[in-house]
């Protein structure tokens, strides 16, 4: 039987982060929390091959209690089981100590059944890095395929899956043994509106819960701030840079500021002789 | 003692990566910034490029003209192209042989990709996307770490991250973030062949297939003139104005991510963070208002000219000039200066 399982984040939702711009800090309160949209694609892929190839979906994620919410999403989305990883242990690991609690769990669940696709999203919004999936991948010595836009192919008896995955000037489609890792791009699946059946199941489903006291053990040197290599030094806002001049069109009137512009690019090291023009 | 500052020339097809050669430049200065505690230690700071591909002799000499004092080359057919396996057990064969003390990878997808493989097989931290990068002492007194700067929470702080057990210290950065180096004329000839082979156990994934994207030769992030459109221009017809100032000033045609996802022009011209970093000598905002994942792409450009209605849109923080109005007034105006300006000089 083909069993997925999708690894997901819950993150706050970033177009809503504001500053305050008396102290500059950046406000927490009231910012909502979604399922990573990266991630909510790939479980649609996973979903959409497990009815393909009448299979199951597991999903993982590693986060707060309050992260059930994006698990129950998942299931309203087809998913057959999920974990959530939550433990005041794991606070504050940087992408390896991430990628080391997901590949134990990882490894716990393909025991119990056996895997064939694990799939991330491209990346957080919050952190943006793209490093966990990759970073699974290595520790689980597995094939890894990132930003996936298309599975053409899982064949479970040949054991090979063959997915179009999206680089800077092309695709490349590429063929790989199974079990693989693929971390997805949007395009890899459209969400699918919940059947009723998987709606109701949501509702009553409770996520089991995996912490450092099992069902699995966990290396607690390589858990949390004390298992990740990097560290947070200081944080600050962002630079302002100086605003030049500004003209008013309703003062100046349009061809007198478009005037003033062009003298000053041309004073631009290099652009004048660029536009072929003298000064 | 050697002390080694690695950049990973990327290639692609057996053409080198731009951002690999910005990256020799930021390995050099960083070199540099440590050149106090070199002179206690008498060691020796060395920036190295590491190449792996098939027959790729060319681009380890252009590394050699962009200031790299060696670069290791890994040759092998089956390497030609890139596949995550083989690659990442070459580097990590690589850095755990040489030991270097950073090491820097392009953020495109092929070097995040890499980058993030590495660092977990090597057992070391990885900071992606870096937009600052230098090495300084976190407490007065002690040895100097790579302090590697990116923005968090869509661009609205930043973070400095430190690795501070654990070598090498790992950044990903985006091409354009830092400015070219300039190519030395006359080059050191310290090519080093590695003799490692890609063997059969290395390979658990082939490319079947490669599929050329059509259209999609827009160079958003290595123009040099950019003329960009945002919301402001009300409808997709609105960029082909924008073309003809660009084609004018020989610049490129950008877009706020508002205009993508509008369907008015495609996502290779998207300026931002979810979209090209750019650093053009030029570069006109034209009905952006200039929201904070938008400036995080473009704020680096020599020159910005924004144009927009409302005088308070943000993006006349950041404008080296700015112009209130309709730029459906304004960019005409433009479009006719300039072609007036080259008419006079007779340029064609
Ligand atoms: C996670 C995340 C990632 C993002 N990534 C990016 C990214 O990579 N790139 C990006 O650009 N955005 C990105 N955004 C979106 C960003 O927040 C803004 O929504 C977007 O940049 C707004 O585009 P705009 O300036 O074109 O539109 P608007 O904000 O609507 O601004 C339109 C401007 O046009 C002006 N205007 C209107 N008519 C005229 C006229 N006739 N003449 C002159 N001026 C006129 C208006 O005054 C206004 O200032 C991202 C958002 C999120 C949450
Ligand atoms: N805490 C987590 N729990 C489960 N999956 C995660 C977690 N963090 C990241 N991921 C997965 O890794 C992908 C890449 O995340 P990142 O490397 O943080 O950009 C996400 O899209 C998720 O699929």
């Amino acid at each position: 039987m083909f069993h997925a399982l999708v690894s997901i984040k819950q993150v706050p939702d970033t177009t809503n982060i504001r500053i305050d711009p008396e102290t500059n800090n950046l406000i927490r309160q009231g910012v909502p929390t979604i399922l990573n949209p990266y991630d909510a694609h790939a479980v649609a892929a996973a979903v959409e091959w497990k009815r393909k190839l009448n299979g199951k979906v597991t999903i993982i994620t590693m986060g707060p209690p309050a992260a059930i919410t994006s698990l129950r999403e998942c299931i309203e989305m087809g998913a057959d089981r999920a974990i959530l990883i939550s433990d005041r242990a794991f606070a504050g690991a940087d992408t390896w100590a991430t990628s080391y609690v997901l590949t134990e769990v990882i490894q716990a669940v393909h025991k119990e059944d056996p895997l064939d696709l694990i799939f991330f999203g491209k990346q957080a919004i919050d952190g943006d890095t793209a490093q966990v999936g990759p970073g699974v991948a290595v520790r689980l010595d597995l094939p890894v395929v990132t930003y996936a836009v298309k599975i053409h192919e899982v064949n479970t008896a040949e054991k090979f899956v063959v997915i179009e995955r999206k680089t800077e000037s092309r695709n490349e489609v590429i063929k790989a043994k199974l079990p693989a890792v693929m971390t997805c791009e949007k395009e890899i699946a459209d969400i699918p509106y919940a059947s009723l059946p998987d709606l109701v199941y949501s509702l009553r489903y409770e996520p089991e819960v995996w912490t450092t006291e099992g069902p699995i053990t966990f290396d607690p040197a390589q858990l949390g701030l004390k298992g990740s290599p990097t560290t947070v030094f200081r944080t600050g806002t962002p630079e302002k840079h100086k605003a030049g001049e500004v003209l008013k069109t309703a003062e100046t009137g349009v061809d007198v500021a478009v005037k003033t512009a062009f003298d000053k690019i041309l004073e631009v090291e290099g652009v004048a002789s660029m536009l072929g023009v003298q000064r | 003692m050697n002390r080694r500052f690695w950049v990973y020339i990327e290639q692609e097809d057996g053409k080198a990566h731009q951002v690999s050669w910005e990256l020799l430049g930021v390995a050099r200065r960083l070199a540099d910034e440590i050149k106090d505690e070199l002179e206690k230690t008498g060691d020796t700071a060395l920036v190295e490029g590491v190449l792996v591909g098939h027959q790729m002799d060319e681009v380890a000499r252009e590394a050699l003209h962009f200031g790299a004092d060696n670069v290791y080359v890994v040759d092998d057919p089956a390497a030609k192209h890139y596949l995550n396996k083989p690659y990442t057990e070459v580097l990590t064969h690589l850095v755990k042989k040489h030991q270097p003390e950073v090491m820097l990878v392009g953020a495109t997808t092929l070097g995040r990709d890499l980058a993030g493989a590495v660092a977990t097989s090597v057992g070391t931290g990885l900071t992606a996307d870096t937009t600052h990068l230098a090495m300084g002492s976190p407490k007065e007194g002690q040895p100097k770490l790579l302090m590697a700067t990116r923005p968090a929470f869509g661009g609205n702080v930043i973070a400095t991250i430190l690795c501070r057990n654990h070598r090498p210290q790992m950044a990903t950065v985006r091409p354009r973030v830092f400015p070219m180096p300039s190519r030395l004329a006359e080059a050191k000839s310290n090519i080093i062949h590695e003799d490692i082979t890609i063997t059969p156990d290395m390979v658990n994934a082939e490319i079947v297939e490669i599929i050329t994207k059509k259209g999609s030769d827009v160079k958003v992030d290595y123009a040099d003139v950019i003329v960009a459109g945002g919301r402001g221009l009300g409808n997709a017809k609105g960029f082909e104005l924008l073309q003809q100032l660009a084609t004018e000033l020989g610049g490129v045609v950008g877009a706020s991510r508002a205009c993508v996802d509008a369907h008015w022009i495609s996502y290779d011209h998207q300026v931002g963070q979810t979209g090209k970093t750019v650093r053009p000598k030029l570069y006109i905002a034209a009905g952006i208002s200039g929201a904070i994942q938008h400036k995080v792409g473009m704020q680096e450009s020599d020159f910005i000219l924004a144009i927009n209605r409302d005088p308070n849109a943000p993006i006349f923080e950041i404008a080296s000039m700015g112009i209130v109005g309709d730029l459906y007034e304004v960019i005409p105006s433009m479009i006719n200066q300039i072609r007036a300006l080259k008419e006079a000089q007779h340029v064609h």
